[in-house]
């Protein structure tokens, strides 16, 4: 059940087929497989283990090496709150330990509801405007406390929906490289100079 | 405080504006503000000159790389063995060091901008395929980059036969995952290949070498890359007009911190000074509520510290590296008087402690020891020996004399960057560097949060 649905095998083999390695689209198909299921399944990893020609292990051996990959199901939004140098000198230990009280939970745990993990991560390229949070990567700036309140209770009320999908969904547009117009892949087993400079030798 | 509210963290100025003139326009990464403001206009220059000469005009402009190391991109772009088919273009957008962005902002108010200069890249140096690793935290810019490619494709200026020439190039999207070392090269083309993200060892052989696929491949900042079509479409002259000699053009750079007007600025390079942008009226404004400065990061949350002694330094890389600094990634982190400096050095440390990919031992061990260490003085639980062990571990990743800025105050002279290291990439360098500015500059501040216990020592057999 939790291999690639048919629709998302599609997208798939669209995402290999613009690398001239069918194993170089692995990260992609793990965010696809996520987007699925909201973590990464045991039976996604065999799967995209069969389309990029590799071992799941292997698969496992690589999600593993990321953070953003997860291996069992997690909060509809995940909210991530940033201690590096920048939002460390504006408060962020205090924003992190209030989203502790307001949520219940520690870095790395999950409300009950099944709504919000909370997690505290290192710099998300936001450092002007600390403290930055981020829900399911979307940013929030200059969160203070009762910007976060309320951030939260809009999440829970459910107005933030059209901005913030749930967790797994990564980007809402997707690349798609028209046949008609694709230059192709490079074969890097194949030594071809490219036309253009043979036309200026 | 951003200047515009589509652009949150950018500040304008009258300035000079290589990479950031369509900020002002709120629809700036759509196709059509890119066409009505001169965009693709630098590849249509680019493809009617032999691509060596295109190679060429990036090489006299000394477009140096803005991802941190500062290396000339002409001259990166030449390292190519020759005669040696096919290379690749990665354009590394996995921008994550402490304190740095600028390619997020580059990437999501003007991603033609960028692939415009993917093309010029492809099409001078002889690049067959371009591969586009955005961080993987970064949502939006995956959107706004998607949606461009998808328009930059429908309209014919990217993938088969551009603007009806023999040009032809792909450009794919690719997605990181949450993994800061990634942003090293190699470990980018390991990333790329579908493997974990592990610098590779080099030398021998280089990305431009032997790199994606073991083949000749480019890996290029998204922020010098963005710099390409204005220097296509207003020549090389116009571009050595701005800044210095050595250091020529804009830079983006974010200044973060205790400043009353934090922000990320487009400056003239080489010629402004840190004090300018701390304290002028077109960047930061001094220090908040008039408080005094301690101490700045220069570079990137891996740069040596610089303190008030320094402000007069252009920001030009080999005057901040001489000083014992770098300028890295282009980012600025201010410290105010009321900064508790052990507690800003564990926040520092605590994050390559957490980047480590695994793969040295000095970096992996160290990392987490110098981490803990600092945990424990900064908690009250730490001793006198804890600082020498601090050292000791510091010296095991980095041996010799680390870099350094010059105090009078503490009879210090500057010593140079860069530093010697035992591991395969700066990752555990970087852990050790906030902790040796912080000991060397503020050494009381440690030895105040010591424990005054005596501790009992575990004798054999107890």
């Amino acid at each position: 059940m939790s291999r690639l649905s048919s629709a998302n095998l599609e997208l798939a083999k669209e995402i290999i087929s613009r690398y001239p390695r069918a194993r170089s689209a692995m990260i992609p198909l793990l965010h696809l497989s996520q987007e699925q299921n909201g973590y990464v399944t045991r039976e996604a990893m065999s799967h995209i283990a069969e389309l990029v020609g590799t071992t799941a292990a292997e698969v496992y051996g690589t999600a593993s090496f990321y953070e953003m990959f997860k291996f069992e199901p997690i909060g509809r939004y995940c909210v991530n709150i940033c201690r590096s140098i920048s939002c460390h000198l504006l408060g962020a230990d205090d924003l992190l330990h209030h989203a502790e009280e307001v949520l219940g939970v520690k870095p790395g745990g999950t409300t009950s509801d099944g709504l919000f993990t909370l997690e505290a991560v290192e710099c998300m390229a936001a450092c002007t405007e600390a403290p930055a949070v981020q829900v399911n990567y979307r940013h929030r700036f200059r969160v203070a406390t009762e910007h976060f309140d309320q951030l939260i209770a809009d999440l829970r009320a459910g107005r933030l929906a059209d901005e913030i999908p749930e967790h797994g969904t990564l980007a809402r547009v997707r690349q798609h490289l028209p046949a008609d117009k694709a230059a192709g892949n490079v074969d890097p087993g194949v030594p071809v100079s490219p036309a253009w400079m043979e036309a200026a030798s | 405080m951003s200047t515009y509210p589509w652009a949150a963290g950018f500040v304008a100025g009258d300035r000079p504006q290589i990479v950031t003139s369509r900020f002002q326009y709120e629809d700036s990464y759509t196709l059509e503000r890119y066409l009505a403001t001169g965009g693709y206009e630098g590849l249509r220059a680019a493809l009617a000159k032999p691509a060596a000469q295109i190679h060429d005009d990036v090489k006299n402009a000394t477009v140096l790389g803005r991802g941190g190391a500062g290396f000339p991109a002409g001259t990166k772009w030449g390292l190519t063995p020759a005669g040696k088919f096919p290379r690749y273009l990665v354009v590394n957008g996995d921008e994550s060091e402490p304190g740095t962005y600028k390619d997020r902002l580059l990437m999501e108010r003007d991603p033609h901008q960028l692939i415009e200069g993917c093309l010029i890249a492809c099409y001078a140096a002889g690049l067959s395929q371009c591969f586009l690793y955005i961080r993987g935290e970064m949502a939006l810019a995956h959107e706004r980059v998607g949606q461009a490619l998808n328009d930059a494709y429908a309209a014919g200026y990217v993938g088969k036969n551009i603007l009806g020439s023999r040009f032809s190039v792909d450009i794919a999207l690719h997605w990181g995952a949450g993994a800061y070392v990634v942003g090293e090269e190699t470990a980018l083309i390991e990333s790329l290949e579908g493997k974990r993200g592990e610098p590779r060892l080099k030398p021998p052989f280089f990305p431009a070498a032997i790199g994606l696929y073991g083949q000749p491949t480019i890996v290029n900042n998204v922020e010098t890359l963005s710099n390409m079509p204005w220097l296509l479409r207003n020549g090389v002259e116009a571009y050595t007009a701005i800044g210095t000699q050595t250091s020529p053009g804009t830079r983006m750079v974010a200044v973060s911190g205790h400043v009353k007007r934090p922000g990320v600025y487009e400056i003239v390079n080489g010629t402004t000074t840190f004090r300018d942008l701390l304290y002028g009226d077109e960047f930061c404004q001094g220090i908040r509520k008039g408080n005094d400065l301690k101490a700045f990061v220069p570079g990137g949350g891996s740069a040596p510290w610089f303190t008030p002694e320094q402000l007069d330094l252009p920001f030009e890389g080999r005057l901040v590296g001489a000083a014992g600094s770098m300028l890295g990634s282009g980012a600025v982190m201010v410290m105010d008087h009321t900064t508790d400096i052990p507690k800003a050095a564990l926040s520092l440390t605590r994050f390559y402690a957490h980047e480590s990919c695994g793969q040295c031992t000095p970096c992996r061990e160290g990392g987490t020891w110098l981490e803990r260490i600092l945990e424990r003085i900064c908690d009250g639980h730490g001793t006198e020996s804890d600082l020498d062990l601090l050292i000791e571990v510091g010296t095991s990743i980095c041996p010799g004399a680390f870099p350094h800025a010059s105090s009078s105050k503490l009879g210090l002279e500057a010593t140079p960057f860069p530093y010697k290291m035992t591991t395969i990439c700066f990752v555990g360098p970087s852990a050790y560097a906030p902790v040796h500015s912080a000991l060397t500059l503020f050494r009381e501040e440690f030895e105040a949060k010591l424990t005054k216990r005596t501790l009992i020592p575990v004798t054999a057999g107890h």
